[in-house]
């Protein structure tokens, strides 16, 4: 089985988050007093990487955390198969400071309304924006990311699957067939 | 990312442990981790059960448990509908059947039961159509309170594997040492029951896993975790005990017994205690104590099984 596309390659993805870094920087006038929350489960490599760079770029540490969003999902009461509740770790305190959101792949904007919430219950951040690796399109909620590693036209039959070094040993961003992983 | 098949069905309500796997229960013990992390925020609350309703059905006193139960329902942000029966039609001679009837007409989504006869939880499991929770019903079971024990003894060693528990006390009369004994060697534990002869029914020791003793040092041996039982004043009537001193004496969980127990060992009361009867003032309030751990982790657990009872139903 072979995915349809490869979307982002190794060095693609490594040059989609520099850029990234870049971005944050610049809207924020520097790296000070912000916070990088990485979304279970790929949101949190992603999230130490971007610490990562802006300790490189502007020699300051930004913390990072970690969020679970299952008790905020808007359709815990459909589903069908328990989901699986994971650890949320965000060992700082939000107030004052710019909060960077950060998932792998932004679709219908639900994972990100919850995380919205999820959020704002841990405290009150100074402010919250979102980065993601692929904007895959299909929004169902008024939501949008403020830095886009790759904006990435796709079939709702269509599945886009992100792969990091740190949870799949590889980095990478495939487009599959839905089909195809039946 | 869903619970892996492995665990087993799912049981519909938690009435005892028998349907339950140890990877289910597991998963309970897991989640109360991230429930206890709710409870330290500054909104101690998430939207989980938003829109549920859950019926705190209470037919025996109890403030401890009742409260517990109900905050932890808020806290997954459920809307709890309290019926006491002293308070109730029960009080007037409605049956547990048309009492039910009347709430199901409510549209609750979930009973919590406790109840003086063993069995009610069953019963309105049966009756209802929703997912029940045992809060207790007569001698025979109060899973909640076994998995927060559970629990409390997992935070200090990490697993219950292995582990040696010794539970003291009136041990006929007590639904929590039947639950205990039921879920902790599920959990990996041997469980020791002590107590005098006449509180020590033999049949539990065809339970896997159970040995009972009348001796307390022989119990307390090597124990990691030490549980003294709440001693029923009213048990004196039965004929079942000669004095309380007399008991005090034997059985009563304080420095001197918890010197046989591995160092270290943590102490439990399912409360509300006698103080110097069953458990001495040094032992209650002494560092191994975990008695107000196991308050705050019932609440964690209880969230807990309140979500693995009504998420992802359909």
């Amino acid at each position: 089985m072979t995915p349809k596309a490869t979307i982002l390659t190794a060095d693609e993805v490594r040059r989609a988050l520099t850029r990234i870094a870049h971005e944050i920087i610049e809207r924020n006038k520097g790296a000070e007093n912000l916070a990088l929350i990485g979304v279970h489960t790929r949101g949190i490599p992603l999230a130490r990487r971007l610490a990562e760079k802006l300790s490189t770029l502007e020699g300051v540490d930004v913390p990072t955390g970690m969020l679970d969003i299952t008790l905020y999902r808007d359709d815990l009461s459909e589903v069908a198969q328990q989901p699986i509740i994971r650890e949320t770790q965000v060992p700082f305190d939000l107030r004052d400071r710019r909060v960077i959101l950060v998932d792998d792949v932004l679709y219908t904007g639900r994972t990100v309304r919850a995380a919205l919430d999820a959020l704002i219950d841990l405290g009150r951040p100074a402010g919250i924006q979102l980065a993601v690796l692929v904007d895959r399109g299909h929004r169902e909620l008024p939501i949008r990311a403020d830095y886009v590693g790759k904006n990435l036209p796709t079939a709702a039959s269509e599945v886009v699957k992100v792969k990091l070094q740190e949870t799949d040993d590889v980095d990478s961003v495939e487009l599959w067939d839905m089909e195809a992983l039946r | 990312m869903n619970a892996p098949t492995s665990m087993g069905a799912r049981p519909p309500h938690l009435l005892d442990f028998q349907d339950w796997t140890p990877e289910r229960l597991g998963a309970i013990l897991d989640n109360a981790d991230t429930m206890l992390q709710v409870l330290d925020r500054p909104v101690k609350k998430v939207p989980a059960l938003q829109g549920l309703t859950v019926c705190n059905a209470f037919f025996e006193n109890s403030t401890r448990t009742r409260t517990s139960f109900e905050l932890a329902a808020r806290r997954m942000s459920a809307d709890v509908l309290t019926f006491a029966a002293g308070a109730s039609s029960v009080s007037k001679g409605e049956s547990l059947r048309d009492t039910l009837e009347v709430l199901t007409s409510y549209k609750v989504d979930a009973y919590i039961v406790r109840h003086h006869a063993a069995g009610a939880a069953h019963l309105v499991a049966r009756y209802s159509g929703k997912p029940v929770i045992n809060a207790g019903d007569g001698r025979r079971a109060h899973p909640t309170q076994a998995l927060l024990d559970a629990y409390t003894i997992r935070q200090e060693y990490g697993s219950l594997e292995g582990k040696k528990i010794a539970i003291l006390g009136d041990i006929r009369h007590s639904r929590v040492a039947r639950s205990n004994a039921e879920l902790l060697p599920k959990l990996g534990a041997q469980v020791v029951l002590c107590g005098p002869a006449t509180l020590l029914p033999p049949g539990l020791a065809k339970m896997p896993g159970v040995t009972l003793t009348t001796d307390p040092r022989e119990a307390v041996r090597g124990a990691h975790a030490v549980m003294a039982l709440r001693l029923q004043r009213e048990r004196m009537a039965g004929g079942f005990l000669g004095s309380l001193q007399e008991y005090a004496d034997t059985y009563q969980v304080n420095d001197t017994l918890l010197q046989e127990a591995e160092s270290g060992a943590i102490v439990l009361h399912p409360g509300p205690m006698n103080r110097d009867l069953e458990i001495s003032s040094d032992a209650a309030d002494g560092p191994q104590s975990r008695i107000l751990k196991q308050v705050e982790n019932g609440q964690a657990i209880r969230m807990s099984v309140l979500y693995h009872l009504l998420v992802g139903r359909n």
